[in-house]
């Protein structure tokens, strides 16, 4: 049986205490839910709400404090390794050497990932991202929507079954951030990668996510299609909705399913 | 946004069905794969890292003039002191020249292997590209493979310079000291790595504050490590301290040579001895490290 992407049991986080301080507040508190294979799902939530924490888990950047990550069947306290070839991560937030050009840093991960083929998969990634004019340019040089495409190159060098992705479209603009989600939505159904997206734009997770997590203080307040979110709430849009969950008017109300 | 017309080009594409993306890899390939194939993945690994350092190397000769530049410099100015020196004093003070050049030569390689396995991570950290490195199948120990393996390059490349200068001008041939030299540069530049692993857990734990340290930190350890003058010159109670140097016993037996004309081949011994513990000592502290970070999180803002 196919496991899913992703099982999270339980998972916690508290980051140690400093020096004469109070013991801090979870920044993850007891998350657990099933990411199938194949499918998208968003995590959102406001600044501080344990995404980015989240995410680290799940990477095998963060050790948890608690719970469990079953990455692709891969238990990641015990064998992440086997887990993180099959994975990858973009985020804006975590560059690329920019001194080498693009070409050069692809095929530093095609050799992180052991991509047999790598030229070749360099040239697939180039036609598909349309990267064709950027491989011999620093990736330093690139205006932010390149440094996006190449970012997403980055992340797809190894084929991914699970695809971890932190505000794929920050600092771009309407038309450059269309670009991307259509790729991205072309991408998962036909290539059956499974994506988790940390966004603050409510209108891509809405056209991206079959399943949304609401994060608050480190828990799930509530999750649901987008759809079922926005017909809870008796909103108009996700964005509504994140509003009332985020100030408090009507989370603890809604029923989590 | 650059290539706007690209993109429009692209939005085609994104309408046409495609038959050339793959379905995402699978879970056999990693389950059943023999040793060798791991093996072999494993050396590509590292292979991605060094070549990430070349590529930057290749593409900025400043940076190569740069490596070269503070060993030739040093050769230089010692070339002259020990052509003085052996001036004031023919016989004892041309054999005490060479020693004191040989002596030079042979600190370089622990000063800039040491320098080329920290200086190689912080690269990462100034690049903010720890966070891709970090969640790719790379293992810290491939990790540490690949600084070791750059700072053998970036070691060749600063010091060979200055060995073929100190031989052209001064007439001094470093492997004049016959085959054991071999034995030195290795255990010199083994407890550079050493050193190395400790500052790199110091940047891992302390981030940005501790960087000062992947220059400063041998030259720290150079008034004990026997490098200029014989262990027997330090005070009594030093003298153990002295001895728990690897470097100490390599430049013990680089002067055996030179001056006693016998090769020391025992503390050559201690030296390897000496390097096993301190690696093994340094590999815990990295890993007891390198852990710690992954449960403070320090590996999401490392750097800043």
């Amino acid at each position: 049986m196919t496991p899913p992407a992703l099982l999270i049991e339980n998972l916690a986080k508290t980051y140690p205490a400093r020096k004469g301080a109070a013991p801090p507040k979870p920044a993850v508190d007891g998350l657990s839910f099933t990411l199938p294979q194949g499918a998208t799902w968003g995590l959102l939530g406001g600044n501080g709400a344990g995404k980015t924490t989240t995410i680290a888990m799940l990477l095998g950047l963060l050790v948890p404090s608690g719970g469990r990550v079953l990455a692709l069947g891969h238990d990641m306290a015990t064998d992440r390794f086997a887990a993180l070839a099959r994975m990858n991560f973009s985020s804006p937030y975590v560059a690329l050497p920019h001194r080498l050009s693009v070409a050069e840093n692809l095929r530093i991960y095609a050799h992180l990932y052991d991509i047999s083929d790598t030229e070749a998969r360099i040239a697939e990634l180039a036609r598909d991202l349309q990267l064709g004019d950027l491989l011999d340019r620093p990736a330093g040089q690139l205006s932010a929507g390149q440094k996006t495409r190449v970012a997403l190159a980055k992340a797809l060098i190894n084929r991914p079954a699970l695809l971890l992705l932190d505000e794929p479209t920050a600092s771009l603009d309407p038309d450059t951030g269309d670009w991307v989600r259509s790729w991205l939505e072309r991408y998962r159904a036909e290539s059956g990668c499974a994506i988790l997206l940390a966004s603050h734009n409510m209108a891509e997770v809405e056209r991206l996510c079959a399943h949304v997590l609401m994060l608050k203080e480190g828990k799930i307040v509530d999750q649901g299609s987008p759809e079922a979110l926005i017909a809870r709430y008796g909103r108009e849009d996700l964005e509504q909705v994140f509003l009332d969950i985020a100030r408090g008017t009507r989370a603890e109300t809604a029923e989590v399913t | 946004m650059g290539a706007p017309d690209d993109r429009s080009e692209g939005r085609g594409d994104l309408n046409r069905p495609r038959r050339d993306i793959r379905r995402v890899s699978d879970t056999r390939g990693e389950l059943n794969r023999s040793r060798h194939d791991t093996l072999r993945a494993s050396l590509r690994r590292i292979w991605g890292l060094v070549y990430r350092h070349v590529a930057l190397y290749r593409r900025s000769w400043p940076r190569l003039v740069e490596l070269m530049y503070w060993p030739i410099l040093q050769m230089v100015v010692w070339g002259f002191i020990t052509t003085y020196v052996a001036g004031m004093q023919p016989g004892t003070g041309a054999v005490a020249a060479g020693a004191l050049l040989g002596a030079v030569l042979l600190w370089e390689i622990a000063l800039r292997g040491q320098m080329g396995f920290a200086l190689s991570f912080l690269e990462e950290i100034w690049s903010r590209n720890l966070g891709h490195v970090f969640v790719s199948p790379l293992r810290p120990r491939e990790l540490v493979a690949a600084l070791m393996t750059m700072s053998v390059i970036r070691t060749a490349v600063g010091v060979v310079p200055a060995m073929l200068l100190a031989w052209l001008l001064y007439g001094f041939g470093i492997f004049t000291l016959g085959p054991a030299v071999v034995g030195f540069f290795a255990a010199l530049i083994m407890m550079g790595w050493a050193v190395a692993m400790l500052v790199t857990a110091l940047i891992l734990r302390h981030g940005a504050g501790a960087e000062a340290l992947a220059w400063s930190v041998l030259f720290g350890i150079t008034p004990f490590a026997a490098v200029f003058y014989p262990v027997s010159v330090l005070p009594a109670w030093l003298q153990p301290f002295s001895l728990a140097i690897p470097a100490a016993h390599v430049f013990e037996g680089m002067r055996g040579a030179l001056i006693g004309g016998h090769m020391a081949w025992d503390h050559l011994a201690y030296a390897f001895l000496l390097d096993a513990a301190w690696l093994a000592v340094a590999a815990w502290v990295f890993m007891r490290q390198f852990e710690g970070a992954r449960v403070r999180g320090a590996l999401l803002n490392i750097g800043e």
